[in-house]
């Protein structure tokens, strides 16, 4: 298996009237091409700027302070911007959480998924109309051929979302990162993405982070997970293990609030006090405040511990079953 | 069983949307017509016994917000009626809301937008029962403080604005709110779906506190089936603007009866089963505007046979306390039929 994606130590900074905010910080992690990592966070904790940072699309007043982010080895933040943009789209592709956002809504689909193909490859308009009829068939679009000619007001949530990945799917990217795509949409239309996309992975090879906030999608679509709170990754390893027997706290917590695993009725294991601001966090372990193993050395940045296949960033994780 | 507080009784809600000035001429020219109408409910009846909380699921479009508002007094229904208590839920001609609708409270999905920015939340609180003179003025203070207190937050935020609570702290300001009315009935409109995980179960454990304290009766409106068979007693799923099937939420979640709803928890991913093998429901939800002929989920139905084709399925009684619409409990789909012939 080759890795598709690496990042070192990935830093980015917003500067705010109170100074600079660290909303990634010191984040590393690989995806091996043909699996499906999912980041998990919640509100606030620096998932989606990370997914955001990995692109380079990070706007003023936010800085990329630190860290290294290789695509097929080749490190992103050393290219020209020129190089950057010929990278974006055809190795690493992005899809949106909100796909009316993204789709330009006065240009038939047809013509944006082609204008897509020719920005990176010099073929004839109707030699990219087929390439985005093959990817629309590729996700799963019935009668392709005339949903090209739509646009996007005319697809249900569900067909537009299709239309962003299959557009993400043009170049065949080693690496597709999808910030919340189906947060937005129904259950049985998130059913059927998730099934698509498991499926295209397992044929394409193409390596996912899966940014979202819901443990029981990523639980049964990733095969690696990785916790962030606050900025920092908390805990990573297999999906199995980190749902079966989380380390952190935190992790630990996050799961136990979720409704379905308890007797109906019953109290749900709450994690006290809310996320904290980025602004202004406690010193250590940004989780100390609302952790019930805090004790003093917690105020000191906890080590990395554990294994490759399961690392908790921890000063008192909890036993590995 | 005590008597129902709340009684739905064949109630629809249509919304039509005429055609612009060009249209219309050109209809009368052409004698068609143009305008549209969305059946957000068609012929729903539910009853609520005092003390149940009663889930209505269902994915977007399928009327459960609709239906919310309609038992709030928000929406005037286009057929049918809603009752609290023998008392008819209705506006008066003037379009005011009649006095029984102070009895229904609703709390909306997301806290930032229901919550007015200006006011404090201690004024936000008192607002309702200033108004409709349910506490003498001298008491709104300690009233107040009460109700924060009852709600997990200090008596002293009475004073703060909005924007200085998280989104947790404000949908219970939201809950505090529709509790100062002292209401019969609570309508909550997705009120945790906006929440972080963590910031939810917060939320759900007030609401349980909350319901075993008060008595309370609600409707609990939800997408989210974990949630909502983790709180609610008994379970309506609707499908493009009808109940599909009501249950006792163990029972529905033991065994579903209705194809739809059995499609509907296949295709929700779990936490904790692993790596699944997801049976999405094919097919896309079909417009209300114009929805299909017979069983509204028939073209996205494993079993459907012949007779769902042209045929709405009656809502039947599985049990005392069960009930389903489809063919299939109720002399079957016709496909049987065709098998033998």
């Amino acid at each position: 298996m080759t890795v598709a994606l690496e990042v070192k130590g990935l830093t980015t900074q917003f500067g705010t009237r109170n100074g600079a905010v660290t909303a990634v910080n010191d984040v590393s992690f690989s995806v091996q091409s043909g699996r499906i990592m999912g980041l998990v966070g919640e509100s606030g904790s620096g998932k989606s700027v990370t997914g955001f940072s990995i692109m380079g699309l990070i706007d003023e007043p936010g800085r990329i302070t630190d860290g290294q982010v290789l695509v097929q080895g080749t490190n992103m933040r050393d290219l020209k911007p020129d190089a950057q943009r010929s990278m974006r789209g055809r190795n690493v592709a992005m899809v949106f959480q909100d796909p009316m956002m993204t789709l330009n809504p006065v240009l038939r689909v047809g013509d944006q998924m082609a204008m897509a193909v020719r920005v990176h490859e010099k073929v004839s308009k109707s030699a990219a109309w087929d390439r985005a009829r093959e990817a629309l068939e590729i996700v799963g679009i019935p009668a392709a051929g005339e949903r090209l000619q739509a646009y996007p007001h005319q697809l249900s949530g569900g067909m537009r979302q299709r239309v962003a990945i299959a557009t993400a799917l043009l170049h065949r990217p080693a690496v597709i990162i999808a910030d919340e795509p189906t947060t937005a949409l129904d259950v049985s239309i998130q059913g059927q993405i998730l099934a698509e996309v498991r499926r295209l992975v397992d044929e394409t090879g193409t390596a996912i982070v899966w940014v979202t906030h819901d443990l029981a999608v990523v639980s049964s679509l990733a095969d690696d997970i990785a916790v962030m709170y606050a900025g920092r990754i908390v805990e990573s390893g297999t999906a199995a293990e980190v749902i079966a027997s989380p380390r952190h706290p935190y992790t630990r917590g996050l799961i136990d609030s979720v409704p379905g695993l308890h007797e109906p009725g019953q109290k749900l294991p709450q994690i006290p006090g809310s996320t904290p601001q980025l602004a202004n966090l406690p010193s250590g372990c940004p989780f100390r405040p609302r952790c019930p193993r805090a004790t003093e050395i917690c105020a000191t940045q906890p080590p990395h511990s554990g294994t490759d296949a399961h690392s908790v960033l921890c000063h008192h994780p909890l036993e590995a079953s | 069983m005590t008597d129902p507080i709340l009684q739905i009784d064949a109630v629809s809600k249509r919304f039509t949307r005429s055609p612009g000035v060009l249209l219309k001429g050109l209809d009368r020219l052409t004698g068609r017509d143009s305008s549209q109408t969305v059946h957000a409910v068609t012929d729903v009846s539910l009853s609520v016994p005092r003390g149940e909380v009663l889930g209505i699921v269902g994915e977007s479009g399928c009327g459960k917000s609709t239906l919310g508002r309609i038992v709030s007094g928000i929406y005037t229904p286009s057929a049918g009626k809603v009752t609290l208590d023998g008392d008819p839920v209705a506006r008066d001609s003037r379009g005011n809301v009649d006095k029984l609708t102070t009895r229904v409270q609703m709390i909306h999905q997301d806290p930032f937008a229901s919550l007015n920015p200006r006011m404090k939340v201690g004024e936000i609180i008192a607002e309702g029962p200033r108004i409709h003179g349910l506490i003498p003025a001298k008491d709104v203070q300690s009233k107040v403080r009460a109700l924060l207190e009852q709600v997990g937050l200090e008596g002293a935020y009475a004073n703060r604005l909005p924007h200085q609570f998280s989104g947790g702290q404000r949908q219970r300001v939201a809950i505090a709110r529709a509790l100062a009315m002292q209401p019969e009935l609570l309508v909550l409109d997705e009120a945790v779906a906006s929440l972080d995980v963590s910031i939810q179960a917060q939320v759900l454990n007030l609401f349980m506190d909350l319901r075993k304290q008060l008595d309370l009766t609600a409707l609990f409106i939800s997408h989210d089936l974990s949630v909502v068979r983790h709180v609610c007693d008994r379970v309506a799923i609707m499908y493009l603007g009808r109940v599909v099937e009501t249950a006792p939420a163990n029972q529905l979640y033991e065994k579903p009866l209705h194809p739809y709803t059995s499609a509907l928890f296949g295709s929700v991913p779990t936490l904790g089963t692993g790596r699944a093998r997801f049976q999405p429901i094919k097919g896309e939800i079909p417009s209300p505007i114009n929805p299909p002929k017979g069983c509204a989920f028939h073209p996205r139905c494993p079993l459907a046979g012949p007779r769902c084709r042209v045929e709405v399925p009656r809502v039947v009684n599985a049990s005392s306390e069960r009930s389903v619409a489809c063919h299939i409990q109720d002399g079957g789909t016709g496909a049987e039929n065709e098998a033998a012939a």
